[in-house]
């Protein structure tokens, strides 16, 4: 044993040694963003999800760290891991003088409109939510229906079973809006081809569906899934965050059933998944924290909300890539023209969590 | 019950032992345990640094930059910690500002103190009750509804909101102890699952109209009415809440060091069977120690739903302090002073931990792992010894037993 432990500090020193063998730099440069110089400090906090959910608290600090390479602000940040956190990390955040301060999702809601109340002179963003109505306070929302919209029609389609499926994470606005579109789109689907394709886990008109419960254990999202497929869908949309996964490792199990993922193109944040993945439906919050940091920057701020659209680009759906040859001209023409109608207004999308 | 013959015949090392071992470590054990977390955690501050995993690289052509900085990471961090959580004294303009710290210290302090008594009572009965997240949870239910719902008058609001708590964790904590008297359930398992159970129930509620916010669709009550609030002293953080933690904290110590009930309560913890030969009722006892635990664990959510204006019940509203309050319960010994101290500890570490994060950008985890190693060493009273080449006080004791024996077997054969 002591032996065991001697040899184990000896090999540790050695890694030691060679590690830090390396010659001194000439001369220290000053470390900070490469970009040009700025005082702007950008500030960010997570709600309790973390930066890491590759989900909306990873896009939000993603644009974040976007701002700090291309416009060399200097950028802070905390994580919240609960509720009772959100007060007092904005409060703190307050010590370090923040040009702005974006916090993520609407359960930080209460905690922004008390600081923002309380420094009227420092400029506010928060993600996912509208309530708030302060002359420093940017609402970023979005209009996520429009594009869940196109999933759902493009869901219908694909599927040979005649049954489509969805569950969210928690029963929330902004994840309840994805399943809205989505039965929406698989309506539209059903009017134009007179076809019954069902929709399970989700029920707009009374607003009543399967949830995992929180946005972390993919083993729920996977019993979740497997008992969809067992029911007979062949095309799911987890609106769960990191519980997707839990869905595409159940859709693997099953084969022959395709994954629609959500806020970003699932095709490039989960990998391992690639050949599951039917289209993903994206919210663009990264590109919006980093126009909203840009103009506090350039001095114009506005309290105007942001929604993004399909119009705007705020939201859409990503390629088909590997069921790009799976899915027929007539269908893929019929989404573009869709989207066109979205876009345009012609069609509308409706949903009682749309951003007011 | 079949296995109790068998840890009667071979002691082997349960959470039972370890319950002990945590109650009965010295003030000095738990005073080493925060030092070496502390040192712990400043190595890890150091390794998750920048600048310092930077100047490693040429750690022996320049080994200055390398201890620069590891100092400035390490400093900071800790300086920052201290600063939020005891004094401030680099930002401050005023008298107000440089206490501030200590006073949001105190106010975080008081769901850990009620959660760390609820569970030190369940821990000195030799029961190992889990489920205070449960109860908490519990708790905020029923105070929540009664906070948003019911409109009474100033003070007997909260009255009736403290009795809602109670009342909410009182019964989630009922149910594991009526099921380990009739039936021996674990009381373990059950509350843990009893955990899972309130998430879900809160979770559910949150979706019924009765639970929600007229205008909005997400899952948060209404605010709470002004007169369901504690008063706050001199405008700082700390309201009626810590004075009630305390309170409850002297009603702890007399009920176990003075009254009936807690000698019942020590002796079934110390020995099940001998409180039974003695003609304890130890079925009831587990009972009582499940409700007065539970109780205290509901009160812990009024300190989140009572504290401030715009308090509103989410999903959320127990944060993690029914598992805090474990390790604050084993931190304390399970004794009132030692709990209200390692509340005090540990709502100072949450308070410093949001200015670490926020000015010197250390991961907030930090924190955690801090509170982890406590009480890992507080568990584990010889890896302490160990490490401090501290002396063992029971070979101690057995030493001086046997040397008192000997010396007076001379004096007899003398």
């Amino acid at each position: 044993m002591k032996k065991l432990a001697a040899s184990a500090v000896l090999i540790t020193a050695a890694a030691l040694a060679l590690a830090g063998c390396a010659s001194a730099p000439q001369s220290n440069p000053s470390t900070g963003a490469t970009g040009s110089a700025s005082n702007f400090l950008a500030c960010m906090i997570s709600d309790q999800g973390g930066f890491d959910d590759k989900s909306f608290n990873q896009s939000g600090f993603e644009g974040l760290v976007k701002a700090q390479d291309e416009l060399g602000v200097t950028i802070k940040s905390a994580e919240s891991q609960n509720a009772s956190d959100f007060a007092p990390n904005l409060e703190s955040m307050q010590t370090n003088n923040c040009d702005l301060t974006i916090t993520v999702g609407f359960m930080l809601a209460e905690a922004t409109k008390a600081q923002a109340t309380a420094n009227p002179d420092t400029h506010f963003a928060i993600i996912d939510d509208n309530s708030i109505e302060l002359p420093n306070v940017k609402p970023l929302v979005f209009k996520t229906s429009d594009a869940s919209f196109l999933a759902g029609y493009l869901a219908a389609a694909y599927s040979t079973t005649g049954v489509v499926a969805t569950f969210g994470g928690m029963q929330i606005p902004s994840v309840t809006i994805f399943m809205d579109g989505f039965v929406d789109g698989v309506a539209q689907y059903n009017a134009d081809s007179g076809k019954t394709v069902q929709v399970l886990g989700w029920d707009k008109a009374t607003q009543k569906g399967s949830f995992t419960g929180d946005f972390e254990d993919q083993s729920k999202g996977q019993i979740t899934t497997k008992n969809f497929i067992e029911a007979g869908a062949d095309v799911v949309m987890p609106v769960a965050g990191p519980v997707g996964n839990g869905a595409a490792m159940a859709a693997q199990d099953a084969g022959n059933v395709a994954i629609i993922w959500v806020d970003a193109d699932g095709f490039e944040t989960a990998p391992q998944y690639q050949d599951l993945f039917l289209t993903s439906v994206m919210k663009e919050i990264g590109q919006s924290v980093f126009d909203t940091i840009k103009a506090t920057e350039d001095g114009t701020y506005s309290n105007t909300p942001y929604v993004g659209t399909l119009a705007n680009g705020g939201v859409g759906i990503a390629p088909y890539h590997n069921f790009d040859s799976k899915i027929p001209q007539e269908v893929k023409d019929k989404i573009n023209q869709l989207q066109a109608d979205i876009a345009s207004g012609k069609l509308k999308v409706v949903s009682p969590s749309d951003p007011q | 019950m079949s296995d109790t013959t068998q840890e009667q015949s071979t002691p082997r090392p349960t959470w039972r032992v370890m319950l002990r071992s945590a109650a009965t470590s010295s003030y000095l054990t738990s005073f080493l345990a925060i030092v070496v977390a502390l040192l712990i955690g400043a190595i890890l501050i150091g390794a998750a640094d920048a600048q310092v995993q930077q100047t490693a690289a040429y750690l022996f052509a320049q080994p200055s930059d390398f201890f620069g900085a590891v100092g400035h990471a390490v400093g900071g961090a800790y300086s920052s910690l201290f600063q939020g959580a005891v004094v401030n004294v680099s930002t401050a303009n005023n008298a107000a500002d440089v206490i501030a710290p200590i006073t949001k210290t105190i106010a975080y302090s008081v769901p850990l103190i009620f959660a760390g008594l609820a569970l030190g009572i369940g821990f000195r009965a030799g029961m190992f009750n889990i489920g205070a997240q449960g109860q908490i949870i519990l708790g905020a239910v029923l105070c929540g509804y009664v906070g948003f719902s019911w409109h009474l008058p100033i003070v007997i609001h909260v009255i009736v909101c403290l009795i809602g708590a109670f009342v909410g964790g009182a019964l989630w904590g009922f149910i594991p102890g009526i099921l380990k008297a009739k039936t021996g359930a674990n009381e373990v398992i059950v509350t843990i699952m009893l955990n899972s159970i309130a998430v879900f129930l809160l979770g559910w509620l949150l979706t019924l109209q009765a639970f929600r916010k007229p205008t909005s669709n997400a899952p948060i009550s209404p605010t709470m009415d002004p007169s369901a609030q504690f008063p706050h002293f001199f405008g700082t953080p700390i309201d009626l809440g810590f004075v009630l933690a305390i309170l409850a904290a002297v009603g702890v110590w007399w009920l176990m060091e003075r009254s009936t009930l807690g000698f019942r309560i020590r002796a079934v913890g110390e020995n099940p069977d001998a409180a039974r030969t003695a003609g304890m009722n130890v079925s009831m006892t587990y009972v009582w120690v499940m409700i007065l635990s539970g109780g205290l664990a509901g009160l812990a959510a009024t300190s989140q739903l009572l504290s401030s204006a715009s308090q509103q019940l989410n999903a959320n509203i127990a944060s993690t302090f029914g598992f805090d309050a474990i390790t604050v319960a084993l931190l304390g010994r399970s004794k009132p002073v030692g709990t209200v101290l390692a509340g005090l500890l540990f709502g100072g570490l949450r308070a410093g931990g949001y200015l670490m994060q926020s000015v010197t950008g250390t991961p907030i985890d930090i924190i955690l792992v801090v509170q982890s190693v406590i009480v890992l060493l507080i568990a584990a009273p010889p890896l302490v010894r160990a490490l401090f080449r501290l002396p063992d006080p029971e070979r101690r004791r057995r030493a001086t037993s046997r040397a008192h024996a000997r010396s007076t077997r001379e004096e007899v054969t003398a």
